[in-house]
């Protein structure tokens, strides 16, 4: 870090109003920087993709709380037993050895747009000429009240992916015949729309193929209808008969908040109690973003649906679930698709390279129940104020069950596929 | 994915222990004519009866075959390779096809295709050649395999077009167009972003096909065919509605270039 802090940017300020296709043996202190705070889904891909089409022309450097990622997307399957935690873990090795991307592991706590310079929590600063900030979300604690980081050690989220994975796991695997499991699902928007009643089948999976007929799933929703309501409801009858109870506000009238001591969620038509309560609050775009202004009143960071350049920086595009991206719901497979338009906007600026018009695409696969996997899918294009929809599809009730197998097996293919994508191919 | 890629190749390991006598015997046969060869399978061998199929009820089998293999007199390489002479044929040998890297080490351990280990491989390609870009999830039917293999038997013995390598001419009017039109590989790069969140540029195929490497003809005909609702798969009939002709032969160009890892 303090190699970074020593470097002098003053040299570099003016560099991105040149043209500076440059031969790769030029020094890192001659070429264009660029900086991505975050390594998931969108950070990560943003950066090889930088590193990769510009030939080594720019100096890409990834910041990186943690030192691995665990996916959030198939943690699902990780808790209905369909995947060990490891084979959801993924190492920066390869971004830093076959890309010549410098991984920093640490936590980025501010930005001075001013200095175009990353101040690190260790106080060293990582300049930059461009920008990009994919932190994913925060959670915002007191949207459930009672709720707070504290009670997540009892009450897990499991919405960032690591050890409250774990702990869920640890959780549900405890559950005993004749018990409840309490899901509190998030309002709009939040990251992956499926993903709340995906887990709750992964959940009935866990608890019906122990045999416990008599275990209870109650979800209590501050939504009236969610993501593929109706594949999931269907399939909830279909392999879980009885098993799980979803109530949205004309039922339960509202969610009052939730006391750890007790396990309990109050609504406004009764107290549920828990064996294992599931509480996924409210989101927002990562603290980094609200910090540096970034953000706009709805928690989230307005961008240009051309580029992802966000509309309060020029020097600054923000990719995922931070970013307000429309139509588009808040996935990995969305964040990738964002990270590739990015990396060829900040190429675009930085060497001069070819931008072609903005192309975005989004598919999320779920799983019901063993082999029974259900789509929603969508292509995107800007418009003047959005990135709007053009053409989608999803998965159709009663479909035959060699479909939705083929569909189970595809979205193994889409994990080895995006995270080979993300990460750079490992092995 | 280190971890899941181990996690997997033993899964794989597992899967081709658990086949039938008849692959296990066949399996202990290959390990014990080549040693390289004994990681593939267990090294003990299990007598069993031959293979026996019958060949008119392989030839319908060998439809599930059809739109990626040509077999018979004639025979040239398409999405597959052409299966004329293919008994006693060293795996991953062709000339002028490009194969994945696992089908041709294994070739260069010793694999050589016979009723065997032709039965083994049907059954669970991924399994006995991880890596494979052969996108067939395979055939547990073991009368269906033994059918196609007599099949195949039969039919190969036909020797190959004069320039197996050549591609073959368009089939039909089908993306005739695109076909005429010379694509710009880099547009077809920054295209193919969008292709390969799901389609592994490296062409492995872990349930996604693999498309690095196909004839132009196959790629265009196969697109246009999602396009126009012959083929099925609502992904790939939502991503083809927004390509038109200069996209779609871009696409075939880029792939096309690139070989399989
Ligand atoms: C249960 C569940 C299931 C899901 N399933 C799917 C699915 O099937 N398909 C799909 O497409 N999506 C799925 N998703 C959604 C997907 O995980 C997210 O949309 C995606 O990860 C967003 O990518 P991102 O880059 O915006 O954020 P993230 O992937 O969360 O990455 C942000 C990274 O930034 C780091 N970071 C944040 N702030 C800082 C800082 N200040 N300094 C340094 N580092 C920082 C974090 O440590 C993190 O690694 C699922 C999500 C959940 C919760």
């Amino acid at each position: 870090m303090t190699k970074m802090t020593r470097r002098t940017f003053g040299l570099l300020s003016g560099a991105a109003t040149f043209s500076l296709a440059l031969p790769t043996y030029l020094r890192a202190q001659d070429r264009p920087k660029v900086v991505v705070i975050g390594g998931g889904a969108g950070g990560a891909t943003a950066a090889r993709y930088i590193a990769k089409d510009s030939e080594g022309a720019v100096d890409v450097t990834l910041i990186e709380a943690n030192p691995q990622y665990t996916t959030c997307f198939f943690s699902n399957l990780y808790l209905g037993g369909f995947r060990s935690f490891q084979s959801i873990t993924h190492s920066y090795d390869v971004l830093a050895s076959n890309f010549g991307i410098s991984v920093v592991t640490g936590m980025a706590d501010a930005i001075d747009r001013e200095a175009r310079e990353v101040v690190m929590a260790d106080g060293s600063r990582v300049p930059y000429d461009r920008l990009v900030v994919s932190p994913g979300i925060d959670l915002i604690w007191d949207s459930v009240p009672g709720y707070s980081e504290e009670a997540a050690e009892i009450m897990p989220h499991s919405w960032k992916a690591g050890p409250q994975t774990r702990l869920l796991k640890e959780k549900l695997d405890a559950i005993e015949n004749g018990q409840q499991i309490v899901m509190v699902a998030p309002p709009n928007p939040y990251r992956c729309p499926p993903g709340p009643y995906e887990r709750v089948s992964m959940f009935a999976h866990i608890l019906s193929s122990k045999g416990y007929t008599d275990a209870k799933i109650v979800v209590l929703d501050p939504k009236s209808k969610f993501s593929k309501q109706a594949l999931f409801q269907e399939g909830w009858e279909k392999h879980y008969p009885g098993m799980v109870e979803w109530y949205g506000p004309d039922v339960h009238g509202g969610i009052k908040g939730v006391d750890p001591s007790t396990g309990s969620v109050e609504t406004d038509f009764d107290t549920f109690k828990g064996d294992l309560v599931n509480v996924i609050p409210a989101q927002k775009a990562g603290e980094i973003a609200q910090k540096a202004g970034l953000a706009n009143d709805t928690g989230f960071c307005p961008i240009d649906p051309e580029s992802m350049r966000s509309t309060m920086d020029e020097n600054i595009f923000v990719l995922g679930d931070a970013c307000i991206a429309g139509d588009m719901p808040k996935s990995a497979f969305s964040a990738n698709s964002q990270a590739k338009v990015a990396a060829m906007n900040v190429r675009g600026d930085l060497t001069e390279s070819k931008v072609f018009p903005a192309r975005y695409a989004n598919t999320c696969w779920s799983l019901i129940a063993t082999d029974d996997g259900v789509k929603v899918g969508a292509q995107y294009a800007p418009t003047e104020e959005k990135i709007a929809s053009t053409t989608s599809f999803i998965s159709q009730t009663g479909e035959d069950s060699a479909l939705r197998k083929a569909t189970y097996e595809e979205s193994l293919g889409w994990y080895a596929g995006i995270t080979s994508d993300i990460f750079g191919r490992q092995g | 994915m280190r971890q899941a890629g181990r996690a997997l190749t033993l899964a794989a390991g597992i899967a081709a222990m658990a086949l039938t006598a008849g692959a296990a015997a066949a399996a202990g046969n290959l390990a014990a004519r080549n040693p390289a060869a004994s990681d593939l399978a267990p090294s003990d061998p299990i007598t069993s009866d031959p293979v026996t199929g019958d060949p008119a009820a392989g030839e319908k089998v060998f439809k599930e075959c059809r739109s990626c293999h040509q077999v018979g007199a004639g025979a040239r390489n398409g999405i597959g390779p052409h299966l004329d002479k293919l008994f006693g044929r060293q795996a991953g040998s062709l000339e002028g096809f490009a194969y994945s890297l696992s089908l041709r080490r294994k070739g260069s351990q010793g694999l050589v295709w016979n009723e065997e280990t032709l039965d083994i491989y049907l059954s669970k390609p991924q399994a006995y050649v991880p890596g494979t870009r052969m996108s067939f999830r395979g055939m547990p039917d073991e009368q269906a395999r033994h059918d196609l293999i007599a099949y195949l038997r039969e039919a190969s013995a036909e020797a190959p077009a004069e320039d197996p390598t050549a591609p073959p001419s368009p089939r039909d009017e089908i993306g005739a167009i695109a076909m005429s039109i010379e694509g710009d590989p880099d547009f077809g790069e920054y295209l193919s972003n969008e292709c390969v969140t799901c389609h592994q540029p490296s062409g492995r195929a872990d349930g996604i096909p693999s498309i690095v490497g196909w004839p132009k003809v196959d790629f265009v005909r196969a697109l246009f065919e999602y396009k126009t609702n012959v083929r099925s798969h609502e992904v790939m009939r939502m991503v083809t509605r927004n390509l038109g002709n200069d996209e779609i032969a871009a696409l075939a160009a880029y792939f096309g270039s690139l070989s399989p890892q």
